[in-house]
């Protein structure tokens, strides 16, 4: 312990607290060569007259630094993912022609090209699309949860809390049921977004009363939306449960899958990704008040009622792009944000952009695993995110002290 | 810096919560809100710190309508402290104190060695430097409420509201946080339901009874038995501390009449 701490000064009954501020700029340089001999732990219940200052520094910086740390280790592993999962398959290609596919497909003329023009096709008109596919559905995923958890203060919230996704369904099981021509010529997609952004109108117009939408009311509106789609959803899966009546494809739509990406699939979500995280990461501060609740974030200079529009805009818009393209894709949304927390804390400074990391490098490999695990054929991504992520998330659930930090 | 409620009037849907209610706190005063369960209190508190906007009158700090002000402009003059339900997700002590900042930054803005500076001296004040480190949900209601005093003060407020800080802790901690918000200085305006407490630390007493302000002053002029028997349904008898000479009360339960006995 260095000599700066003092110990045994057990909280005095009635007595004037010391007042004692260390304010004075300079005193930074001292701080931060004293903390890294300052012991970290000091007995409970012990008061500090000295010492609490660089402890704090020590603190912020030992967390900042591991945050970066950890931010750069996910841009590499995502890299690493995305070339991976381009190189494994039916066909197996090397790491370098990966690497320089994709680089004589970004900068023409850059590298000669060694390689046959199936795997060119193979890496850059299959492969490389999905993968970048599973990048923006795992972060859009991952982040839409991060924040809709934040935002209704409720740990089992994820992306599709506001029966988004069943929207999604009932449009995307129209097409693949009735036909396309029976909901007016519509794209598989597009009618997965219409029916998402339809089902997001109508539950905050249900939900909101005076002029406002209370969380709770946007949660149970959202549910109550998503049980009468659910019906709706079944009723044509069950109508159509004859042979050759699209059955097999509506669960394989359900289940969630990335198998349909294309380049041209990709521009709009890609946009979508990019605004939404931009606009959201700039709201880190307002989010964690409002995790702390509304009277804090409102004594905390927040406009509570305006924030928790935009949130909602933002992320429905988002998980619909991404639902209308990929499928309710579960679990990512609901389990990346909780497995963020537990390694970098609440702080939605370093949640939010560590959780978008995690669930692109997640998708990534999972896709990755369902479509090879049981090569020729292929397991919906969906399905493999629940199977893995559930036993996985439990065993993390376990390993930490009860009450304990991340 | 100073607050006067004028004429406030606080609706919930078509429900009138709080009548015409005026109240001032003079700079560097503690000014108390009493009443009991249901008299409108935190309704009036919510209406100061921009939760409840009034259906009429002027909420004014140092000059300003404060719901004219916008709305990081109030947080930066007013820390409040207020009972929250808790949250399944978990911040560091550093963490919520960190969240005093909020008003006064940019949507950009990291923080600075100033703000570490600010943070390091709020959990210093309230004598929890300690604890930066602690899960928040594993203190005690005591140390939470220690903390969340140290978030306000992170704000710099010239005003402190807080609505029913001794809630839940024992006497200890109730003295601890009252002798705390005592030695800050800061313009305070408090809920209590400890009459006795309320008496010992406000300069000043406001008594609400249904929604309306029925009595205003020193502690002394407010609490008498006659109100205290009109307003709260308990006979009292008051006295001295027998130490800081602070009225004090001691309550006799009020004959109740049950249906069917005499």
């Amino acid at each position: 312990m260095s000599p700066g701490w003092v110990t045994g000064m057990v909280r005095p009954l009635c007595k004037t607290f010391p007042r004692r501020f260390a304010c004075s700029k300079h005193s930074l340089q001292a701080f931060s060569e004293r903390f890294e001999v300052t012991v970290e732990h000091s007995s409970e219940g012990t008061a500090l007259a000295d010492g609490a200052v660089p402890k704090v520094v020590a603190h912020r910086s030992s967390a900042t630094i591991r945050f970066w740390l950890m931010l750069a280790g996910l841009l590499v592993a995502l890299i690493a993912a995305i070339v991976l999962a381009v190189a494994i398959g039916a066909v197996g290609i090397p790491f370098a022609t990966v690497v320089q596919v994709i680089l004589s497909h970004l900068f023409p003329g850059s590298v000669e090209a060694t390689w046959s023009p199936t795997q060119d096709q193979i890496v850059w008109q299959f492969r490389l699309p999905r993968a970048l596919l599973a990048v923006i559905v795992g972060a859009a995923l991952a982040i839409s949860g991060t924040v809709l958890q934040a935002m209704v203060r409720n740990p089992l919230a994820d992306p599709y809390i506001f029966g988004i996704s069943s929207g999604a369904s009932v449009g995307a099981v129209a097409v693949l049921t009735l036909g396309a021509g029976v909901v007016g010529g519509l794209s598989l997609s597009l009618a997965a977004f219409l029916g998402s952004l339809g089902t997001m109108l109508l539950v905050y117009l249900l939900a909101q009363q005076g002029g406002s939408a209370a969380p709770t009311r946007l949660v149970l509106a959202g549910v109550a939306v998503g049980y009468v789609l659910s019906a709706v959803t079944s009723y044509l899966v069950l109508r159509s449960a004859t042979p050759g009546g699209g059955a097999a494809a509506v669960l394989y739509w359900l289940a969630g899958s990335l198998g349909g990406a294309k380049w041209e699939y990709l521009g709009l979500p890609s946009l979508a990704l990019l605004v939404a995280v931009l606009l959201l990461l700039l709201q880190a501060r307002p989010l964690n008040a409002l995790l702390a609740g509304e009277e804090t974030a409102v004594g905390l200079g927040v406009n509570v009622e305006r924030f928790r529009l935009q949130l909602f805009l933002i992320t429905s818009l988002l998980v619909g792009v991404v639902v209308a393209i990929s499928g309710a894709i579960g679990f990512v949304g609901l389990m990346i944000p909780h497995i963020t927390r537990m390694l970098v804390g609440s702080d939605h400074r370093r949640v939010l952009p560590i959780a978008t990391l995690l669930g692109a490098v997640y998708l990534v490999l999972v896709d990755l695993l369902g479509r090879t695990l049981i090569a020729p054929q292929e397991l919906p991504v969906g399905i493999v995110t629940a199977a893995l992520g559930g036993p996985f998330f439990l065993w993390l659930l376990r390993q930490r002290r009860p009450g304990g930090g991340a | 810096m100073r607050l006067e409620i004028d004429r406030v009037a606080v609706a919930i849907g078509a429900k009138r919560i709080v009548h015409e209610a005026s109240l001032t706190v003079e700079p560097g005063s503690i000014v108390g809100l009493i009443g009991p369960n249901g008299s409108g209190k935190s309704t009036l508190l919510r209406a100061v710190y921009r939760l409840l906007r009034p259906a009429a009158g002027y909420v004014r700090l140092g000059g300003d309508d404060v719901w004219q002000l916008s709305a990081r402009e109030s947080a930066r003059r007013t820390g409040v402290v207020v009972q929250e339900t808790p949250s399944d997700f978990e911040f560091t002590v550093a963490e919520v104190v960190a969240m005093g900042r909020t008003p006064h930054k940019g949507m950009l803005a990291g923080d600075t060695a100033a703000d570490g500076q600010i943070l390091a001296a709020a959990l210093r004040r309230v004598n929890m430097g300690a604890f930066v480190e602690r899960q928040f949900n594993t203190l005690s209601g005591g140390e939470k409420q220690r903390v969340l005093v140290a978030r306000a003060l992170a704000q710099e407020p010239k005003f402190l509201v807080l609505d029913e800080p001794t809630n839940h802790l024992d006497i200890h901690y109730q003295l601890e946080i009252l002798e705390l918000v005592k030695s800050l200085g800061i313009t305070t305006l408090i809920t209590l339901h400890d009459l006795n407490l309320a008496a010992a630390y406000c300069a000043r007493l406001y008594m609400l009874s249904a929604g309306r302000i029925v009595a205003a002053g020193a502690p002394e002029e407010v609490l008498t038995p006659a109100r205290l028997r009109e307003v709260f349904l308990v006979d009292a008898v008051t006295g001295r501390h027998p130490v800081t000479g602070a009225l004090q009360l001691a309550f006799v339960a009020t004959p109740h009449r049950h249906d069917g006995e005499a």
